[in-house]
């Protein structure tokens, strides 16, 4: 018995032997750069609303960052609600998203702080070119109950594709219902085969929509990435509730003690710096033929936030 | 049609050209994965001969549960890798959350009791007649032990080369903990996911020819060993 338990032990001590074997030589493959840069290279963490990755805007912002402050900036694309899950566990170091309602809740909540309104944009409605429903020009409230009265009549012409997974895009859809007059747990949800609950991020909506030719509501920068590969058109483009604000928050480092606050105010203060905004507003002219995002600079009576969330540098 | 046609021509420029971009998530994808087979390969192989050489009360509940969790979903370990890691969870003081090391983690505890299962079967698997000749010869028990396992090397290679097979085509895992960020945490499956949500079917095609160029050459390599 006695034997078998030294033999265990040996096993064991050659096992964690290989183990470390293993993964000393694979880790110093997988990580080069930290090691032989002298100067340390700061890594900032950003969970980031899927508009601003699928578009290409975040890669294009972070490239002169990294140059200018010597640091590497990660991005995790996930949906508003997601983005905000991580900031309220202190996973990331700063997140943008686009839902004042719940940025509202986390600021309150002291999860996040220094919020700075970078840029907007509208969403807009897209369906098919055929048009069953026949929303073309109607108000977005107007065209969303035309959506569902025609999707319950008739599910396999008229049907609408949701994000349906917590982002800022669906927390705006929601709102959009509840401005129509509807319940969306008791009159959307689960009320027939006309709505489609994606559950993935905005690119991916688009695809699922334009392979049902159906409705859904996408940001007007990811639909114009996206136009090319797609055959939706923007049936719905009018009106006050389709603006579409997205903001940057750092997590509150007090709350957080892990955080990289100091690198995340500098990734806010370049972002609101009129060089960043100017990159904004010029983004995707080339390619699509018009602005995918407006720059916040300027724009704070159109978006209805304070001058100084657009404006103020954070110190 | 013709989308794949212009997929697979823009694939094969993918790898041919040697794509950095490409290049560099098929090498995370393996030194991630590879890690993983390491350290469950170190962990299964005495665990899985302890089970099998030694009787306790348990013992056939045990093996009954390791053979349950050869089908182990892949979101689950990432869910429960996740909850551990996050800066609130218990080993959340660790940093790990978003980073390689974190879907290394996650692969070794997929793969750990595939492997150990396998590694028991192939123990199980030596002729009667082979152990007893051993133990007539005189082997001490550590003797006997390396003997067996020498015995069995061919099906525990085999038992290894499913543990690996299982870690490098896992998305759900390495997606939950790894976050699929662009240049440190994207490997072969996870830019397949979004390469594919984004419409970039060259990219997608070209990751997935080699995600199975790589389990093509493993399994040449185990069947060359076994034919040895």
């Amino acid at each position: 018995m006695k034997k078998s338990i030294l033999m265990l032990l040996a096993v064991v001590m050659v096992a964690a032997a290989i183990a470390a074997g293993c993964t000393g030589s694979s880790g110093g493959e997988a990580t080069p750069t930290p090691t032989t840069t002298p100067a340390e290279t700061r890594t900032l963490l950003i969970a980031t609303t899927t508009s601003l990755y699928d578009t290409g805007l975040l890669d294009a912002l972070k490239a002169p960052f990294e140059q200018e402050y010597n640091a590497k900036v990660d991005i995790i694309s996930a949906g508003t609600g997601t983005a905000l899950g991580y900031g309220e566990n202190g996973d990331v170091d700063v997140m943008m998203v686009h839902d004042r309602v719940r940025e509202d809740a986390f600021l309150a909540d002291g999860h996040g702080i220094d919020r700075r309104v970078i840029a907007y944009n509208f969403f807009v409605i897209v369906g098919p070119e055929s048009d069953p429903a026949g929303i073309k020009n109607m108000t977005p409230e107007e065209a969303f109950a035309t959506i569902r009265e025609k999707g319950l009549a008739d599910p396999a012409d008229v049907k609408f594709v949701s994000r349906g997974d917590n982002s800022g895009t669906h927390a705006k859809e929601k709102v959009i219902w509840k401005t129509a007059g509807f319940n969306y747990t008791t009159d959307i949800t689960n009320s027939g085969e006309w709505y489609i609950e994606a559950g993935t991020g905005m690119g991916a909506t688009l695809l699922i929509a334009d392979e049902k030719s159906a409705y859904t509501l996408s940001d007007i920068g990811t639909y114009l990435a996206y136009k090319d590969k797609i055959t939706l058109v923007p049936l719905v483009s009018e009106g006050d509730i389709l603006l579409n604000v997205y903001s940057v928050m750092r997590i509150n480092p007090e709350k957080h003690p892990g955080v990289n606050s100091s690198l995340a105010k500098d990734w806010i203060n370049y972002l609101i710096s009129p060089l960043t905004q100017k990159t904004i507003e010029e983004f995707g002219v080339d390619t699509y033929g018009e602005p995918l995002f407006f720059p916040a600079a300027g724009n704070w009576e159109t978006m209805g936030v304070n001058r100084s969330e657009v404006e103020d540098p954070v110190v | 049609m013709g989308y794949i046609i212009d997929g697979l021509r823009e694939a094969f420029h993918l790898i041919v050209s040697l794509d950095p971009d490409v290049m560099e998530i098929t090498a995370l994808s393996l030194v991630v994965s590879l890690t993983a087979t390491c350290v469950a390969t170190a962990i299964a192989l005495p665990v899985g001969t302890a089970v099998k050489f030694t009787d306790f009360p348990g013992k056939k509940v045990l093996i009954n549960l390791i053979q349950t969790l050869y089908s182990l979903p892949t979101v689950i370990v990432g869910l429960l890798v996740f909850l551990l890691i996050t800066r609130h969870g218990s080993l959340g003081f660790t940093g790990l959350l978003f980073t390689p090391q974190a879907m290394i983690l996650a692969q070794t505890i997929l793969i750990l009791p595939i492997m150990t299962g396998l590694t028991i079967s192939a123990l199980s698997g030596v002729d009667e007649t082979i152990r007893d000749t051993i133990v007539s010869l005189g082997a001490t028990r550590l003797q006997f032990l390396t003997s067996i396992v020498r015995e069995a090397r061919f099906a525990i290679f085999a038992a290894v080369a499913v543990g690996f097979g299982r870690a490098i085509s896992e998305v759900g895992a390495a997606i939950l903990v790894g976050g699929n960020i662009a240049h440190r945490t994207r490997v072969l499956t996870t830019a397949i996911s979004l390469n594919t949500s984004q419409w970039e079917i060259g990219t997608s095609i070209a990751l997935g020819i080699l995600l199975l160029a790589i389990a093509l050459v493993v399994n040449t390599g185990v069947s060359l060993f076994q034919q040895r």
